[in-house]
């Protein structure tokens, strides 16, 4: 009775693993080495920049960053930007301010505490602009995403065209890695569709890279402190944890049990 | 108790202990009697102490800057993340927070299953856990609601709507839960006020369990009453403290692991999508700890037996220990009940892996079978074990083992009364 027990739970758990791995013929993500990953990783402080380029000049066109501000260009474990610098891109953009005295909105070139402009004045403006599809806020887009910088950098990269017997809508693309391989975004990145300012080669893989890098950042801009604070914090309960225990030993030396 | 006759040396203390006994109290915790031979397994309920009060603080914390509206939550959440000084920190001690005081409740549930803690005289110990992790439940519940993100609000949509399946008044029962026809801003206010009250009631129910422990004292790896202060107890200060400070450290660097390198892999990606009634997810699943329950849920085809049978799975629980008929606690003298612990251990984690799965095909058979196993191991196999399972002997006290040369009284004397 048991026996057949633990056999049939043991089939159960074999079939389960089984199926798991029939789910998991879905095309493996692209990869490529992030400097922010490991216990002490950051940022590549230049990718950050150039990263921040190709939002700007690029993605900035359709998609918003509503939780960044230009300020953050500027603060530590980001891109670093110095403070005349950021300043500088702030003003060569325009919000709305106001009501002024007269009751009316006005243009000014941004300060360091605005928000980045969005692109579209509504969500409904967006979709008109995009058949249909809402291009999605970037800020956060790096953790809303199952596979997170390795899904984003794959799916710019994984443009292709679409395999015989795919028939496509007007306005939609073919992407290997896109979930239903149907996308609305065209393939944006090209060999040389802008121009670092640092000499780096514009490939398409770079450009991934930077904007993908810079996208992390913006979802968790202060993942360097948190790096650093959680090595310190681990090592120093480590210690402590050895410090208790020998401490537990000498205590329980006096009974004759063990601990 | 071994604090009836204790008397505070200064003048002071024995007017004011005379009038509110907290040095009774106090002289009473530290002087705990507790059995030595407790092993690591023991130190759980120490931990989830330490899980209780972080959950508090931070949340607390959190609250200060949290706007619990419809239109405000999720940039609510971004404005901690991003602006609050450590607000990262705090958010992600939090969230992981939840994982963690699950994983150790799950393993302090599991450890009195083994030894048989639940059994007589400590069913009100039971009972009151079983009302604290359903208190947990419902906790953790409207707590993943809060950043108002897409796993937030559709998971709230498929939890409140189990109760339409109760006849005649359900859809009303929902619509009254919710404050609208939908899950909406009154819904979101609503559960951030029990959010915030239910670890209170927590705390308050976790000082009963405690209490309630301090009655009969701690059940042991060994199961047998002992006798109180003896040969065989510990006073809890500072042998018990210092082990359960010990396996605490030990908790929190798995703990800081989660908090700083992957604050994020046990939830969900689509929770940094902010919350949007007309897109629904592609799967809908709830946070791991509430897996089983889930499977066992989508396992019966009948919403109403489904829900049903998703309750019955742990208010069975507090049936528990009249369900066990065995009157032998320790699974280390039970050799067959050890067998069937650990299938039931097996059980509930492949409930959980198919829980995490779409409820089709081969999953859905495996969500039945295990779930019809879940139930006849409370409900067939352990009243029918008391009955039909050969223990072996029990050692006579916790300082004498079994099979030591001088045993042959104890385990002469055991026989005896087993009969």
């Amino acid at each position: 009775m048991r026996k057949v027990l633990i056999i049939s739970l043991a089939i159960l758990l074999s079939l389960s693993i089984q199926l798991k791995i029939n789910s998991a013929e879905k095309v493996e993500l692209m990869k490529t080495d992030w400097t922010f990953k490991g216990l002490l990783g950051k940022f590549d402080r230049a990718s950050l920049q150039r990263g921040y380029q190709v939002y700007t000049e690029v993605c900035a066109a359709c998609h918003s960053m509503k939780y960044i501000s230009y300020r953050n260009l500027m603060e530590k474990g980001g891109p670093e930007f110095s403070e005349a610098q950021v300043k500088a891109i702030a003003a060569s953009f325009e919000v709305t301010d106001g009501p002024n005295a007269d009751g009316e909105m006005f243009l000014r070139p941004a300060r360091l505490s605005d928000k980045f402009p969005m692109p579209y004045p509504n969500e409904k403006a967006a979709q008109a602009a995009n058949g249909g599809a809402y291009p999605p806020d970037m800020s956060v887009l790096a953790k809303a995403r199952k596979g997170g910088v390795d899904y984003l950098y794959s799916v710019l990269l994984g443009y292709e065209d679409p395999p015989e017997g795919v028939t496509l809508d007007e306005g939609v693309y073919y992407n290997k890695f896109m979930y239903g391989n149907k996308i609305k975004m065209p393939k944006v990145l090209e060999d040389d569709l802008i121009e670092y300012s640092d000499g780096t080669s514009v490939t398409e893989e770079q450009m991934a890279k930077d904007v993908v890098t810079f996208l992390m950042w913006s979802a968790e801009p202060h993942l360097e402190t948190r790096h650093k604070m959680g090595f310190r914090a681990i090592i120093y309960l480590i210690i402590l944890t050895v410090l208790v225990y020998f401490s537990m030993k000498k205590i329980w030396s006096r009974v004759e049990s063990e601990v | 108790m071994s604090d009836h006759n204790y008397t505070p040396k200064s003048k002071f203390g024995k007017w004011f202990n005379d009038r509110l006994p907290l040095m009774s109290l106090a002289n009473h915790l530290t002087d705990y009697p507790t059995p030595k031979n407790l092993n690591y397994w023991w130190t759980f309920g120490g931990i989830l102490t330490f899980c209780l009060i972080t959950q508090i603080v931070t949340g607390l914390t959190l609250a200060m800057h949290y706007i619990a509206h419809a239109d405000m939550a999720f940039d609510s959440v971004e404005h901690i993340m991003r602006d609050v000084n450590y607000g990262w920190l705090i958010r992600y001690i939090h969230s992981n927070g939840a994982s963690m005081f699950f994983l150790a409740v799950y393993i302090h549930i599991f450890r009195s299953l083994f030894y048989g803690s639940y059994k007589s005289p400590r069913e009100i110990i039971w009972i009151l856990g079983i009302i604290i992790y359903l208190l947990m439940m419902a906790a953790a519940f409207m707590g993943y609601v809060l950043p108002w993100g897409q796993m937030s609000f559709w998971g709230a949509t498929v939890i409140t709507n189990l109760f339409s399946a109760i006849p005649l008044v359900g859809e009303g029962i929902v619509t009254w839960l919710w404050g609208g026809y939908s899950v909406d801003n009154p819904t979101l206010t609503r559960f951030f006020t029990l959010h915030y009250l239910i670890p209170f009631l927590i705390l308050g129910l976790v000082v009963l369990h405690i209490w309630a422990l301090h009655v009969p004292g701690n059940n042991n790896p060994v199961g047998i009453d002992i006798k109180k202060p003896s040969k065989d107890t510990v006073p809890f200060h500072p042998y018990i403290v210092i082990k359960d400070t010990f396996a605490l450290l030990m908790f929190m660097i798995i703990f800081a692991f989660f908090v700083f390198y992957s604050p994020n892999v046990l939830g969900h990606a689509d929770n940094y999508i902010e919350a949007n009634p007309l897109v629904t997810p592609a799967h809908i699943v709830p946070e791991w700890y509430l897996l089983p329950f889930y499977a066992i849920l989508r396992s019966v085809p009948d919403k109403l037996l489904g829900v049903i049978a998703m309750l019955s799975a742990i208010l069975i629980l507090a049936a528990l220990p009249w369900l066990d008929t065995s009157k032998i606690r320790s699974a280390v003298f039970r050799p067959l009940y050890r067998q069937f612990y650990w299938i039931l251990v097996l059980d509930v984690l492949v409930l959980g892996y198919v829980g995490a799965m779409p409820a089709e095909g081969l999953y859905l058979l495996i969500a039945r079978v295990a779930t019809a196993y879940y139930f006849a191991h409370f409900l067939i196999i352990l009243p029918l074990l008391g009955f039909k399972e050969k223990t072996l002997p029990l050692p006579f006290s916790i300082s004498e083992p079994v099979l030591g040369g001088s045993s042959n009284l104890s385990m002469a004397k055991n026989e005896k009364t087993r009969e």
